[in-house]
């Protein structure tokens, strides 16, 4: 399968990183060569075989569905490169 | 007498319980060199005062007989660990200026510990890369050094190896999703450990690939690995991966008998191509082990040649979906932003500027394994061989091997920029015989056995049984003292 430049466009969009359009031909050269090395996995017969879900056999531990963490908006905000009264602050998402 | 920077954790324990040294004379001589070591490039967030309260603190601790093996023992801490109101970055511009309101429970633990924490050390941008050189900062550097060229000290714990081989730290934390404590040891001359996935907690450690993702010690010692171990694992509720199981004392499975253990050396490691001077080094591991009283055995791990492939479609994965998080929103960079620019630009414009290449190509490539149409021909048929590679070692195992014995890397320290013009896939061949213990949830260590012909220094792997780290340890002590690698770099920085 190979990426041609529409393709690379639309998987830098899914993933919101702005790609230049004059560097979308280099950026799916390198795609190819990536999924062209994953394509050797094609080669392997998996009929049967479950995806592997959890590398150790425990299951994941519940704990009660109760409040442990909170009240610090302080801390929450501390690092945000925009915090306005108690909230962060983006552009504008609504008209 | 040796400068107190050079001691290893169990020489320096020893001696602060004798007290004819101070945790604050450690950490000065620490300290000092690394003011003389800024060439080197491997400490990028100093951190003295810390260090020098915590070492005081030790001290006192000390006195009163209330002290903790690692009592005033002076560390380096990768920068992917979140350390409070210190600078932690991982590596990358888009966590510039970050400084976590809170602290990873494998840094906590060491504090308690009575550990010192002399600053943050170099690493990949978000652990991705095999040679230091996607750093923020820079490239770290190797203290080896043979002719003109700066080598790479490995990646992504570069910094951790470089500061670990050069002395300016007793021991350093690293993390490993592909061999990223494993390769920066052997190209080092150092000792590696990645524990079995589960044993360390992996809160508030920057995710790279949450199902990969293990913290463990770079040591100057197998001994040291042990101890440093020890104050690091452990469960953690905070944690729902990390396992419910005690922690052994590792320092006690070192008993320097390895009598009628039984090493597997699988086939399918003799890569085409492989150097000789790997194969010697191999051959060479292989005798040591049988000089111990190891029965050797010939294994065979069949779907080896299908792990990196698989590796680079479940790691890109899972690292597209834990960065989405930078988002310019709740922490870190964001991007200036034009008249009219509405949300959509600013997560576009914050990523592509705060992101280097390395991991914008990795969170791509995720991005689209895991898109509609491609999710099953790529990430479900990954997660499929996955489990086969898992099934390979747990046939071995059940065969009654203790441990596999391969080469850590297919060559020594290569030059900082050689790559450059390399595709990727050619640097990430780098991880061809780590990768496989990461998908597969196996302890591994790397320990040096030898020299190149260059005079760098090699490393043998060692892969253990889930959750038998003390075992794993206890050979490779074994190994570290019939090798007796004593070489140290000659100091040029």
């Amino acid at each position: 399968m190979s990426i041609d430049k529409d393709t690379a466009a639309r998987v830098a969009k899914l993933a919101r990183i702005r790609v230049e359009p004059d560097q979308l031909d280099a950026l799916a050269g390198e795609f190819n060569t990536i999924l062209g090395f994953i394509e050797q996995l094609n080669e392997v017969d998996v009929d049967g075989v479950e995806p592997m879900v959890s590398v150790t056999p425990q299951r994941l531990k519940r704990r009660e569905d109760v409040v442990t963490d909170g009240n610090q908006p302080d801390k929450v905000l501390a690092n945000a490169p925009d915090a306005r009264e108690g909230f962060f602050a983006v552009p504008k998402v609504v008209e | 007498m040796a400068d107190l920077n050079t001691l290893t954790i169990a020489e320096a324990r020893d001696r602060l319980r004798a007290g004819d040294v101070t945790a604050r004379a450690l950490t000065e001589a620490c300290l000092t060199a690394i003011d003389g070591a800024d060439a080197l490039n491997s400490v990028v967030h100093k951190t003295p005062e810390k260090a020098l309260e915590l070492a005081d603190a030790a001290d006192a601790r000390l006195k009163s007989g209330d002290a903790p093996a690692l009592c005033g023992i002076p560390l380096g801490i990768k920068d992917l660990f979140c350390t409070r109101h210190v600078d932690s970055q991982a590596g990358s511009r888009i966590l510039q200026g970050f400084r976590p309101e809170y602290e990873s429970t494998v840094t906590r633990q060491l504090w308690d510990s009575g550990a010192v924490m002399l600053g943050k050390l170099n690493m990949d941008e978000f652990a991705m890369g095999s040679s230091n050189e996607t750093s923020t900062y820079g490239n770290a550097v190797n203290p080896w050094k043979v002719d003109d060229r700066k080598l790479t000290p490995g990646g992504s714990s570069g910094g951790s190896s470089a500061a670990v081989a050069a002395d300016l730290c007793l021991a350093a934390t690293g993390t490993d999703t592909g061999g990223s404590i494993r390769q920066p040891a052997a190209f080092t001359g150092t000792v590696g450990l990645k524990p079995t996935y589960g044993r360390v907690s992996r809160w508030g450690i920057v995710a790279f690939a949450s199902s990969l993702d293990q913290a463990g010690p770079m040591t100057k010692s197998v001994r040291d690995a042990a101890i440093l171990l020890q104050a690091m694992a452990g469960h953690d509720p905070l944690d729902s991966t990390s396992a419910d199981i005690p922690v052994p004392d590792f320092e006690a499975a070192l008993t320097g008998d390895i009598k009628g253990k039984t090493i597997g050396l699988p086939r399918e490691y003799r890569m085409e191509g492989m150097s000789d001077e790997i194969d010697r080094l191999w051959a060479e591991g292989r005798k040591m082990l049988e000089d111990a009283g190891a029965n050797i055995v010939d294994v065979s791990l069949p779907h080896t040649k299908y792990a990196l492939p698989a590796y680079y479609v479940i790691a890109p994965a899972e690292a597209s979906s834990n960065l989405a998080r930078y988002d310019g929103v709740r922490f870190g960079h964001r991007a200036k932003l034009d008249q009219g620019d509405g949300i959509t630009e600013m997560y576009e414009k914050t990523r592509a500027e705060g992101f280097g290449d390395e991991v914008k190509r990795r969170v791509m490539v995720g991005t689209y394994v895991l898109s509609a149409g491609f999710y099953d021909a790529y990430y479900n048929r990954a997660r499929k061989v996955r489990a086969l590679i898992k099934r390979d070692f747990d046939e071995v195992f059940a065969q009654g091997v203790d441990a596999i014995l391969t080469p850590a890397t297919p060559t020594s320290a290569f030059g900082l920029g050689e790559m450059a013009d390399s595709d990727p896939v050619a640097m990430y061949l780098n991880d061809v015989f780590t990768v496989t213990v990461n998908l597969a949830g196996l302890p591994g260590i790397a320990v040096p056995t030898g020299l190149d012909s260059k005079g760098l220094p090699l490393g043998l792997q060692l892969i253990g049984r889930p959750f038998e780290e003390g075992d794993l340890l206890n050979t490779a002590a074994e190994l570290e003292a019939r090798a007796g690698f004593v070489a140290k770099p000659e100091r040029w920085w």
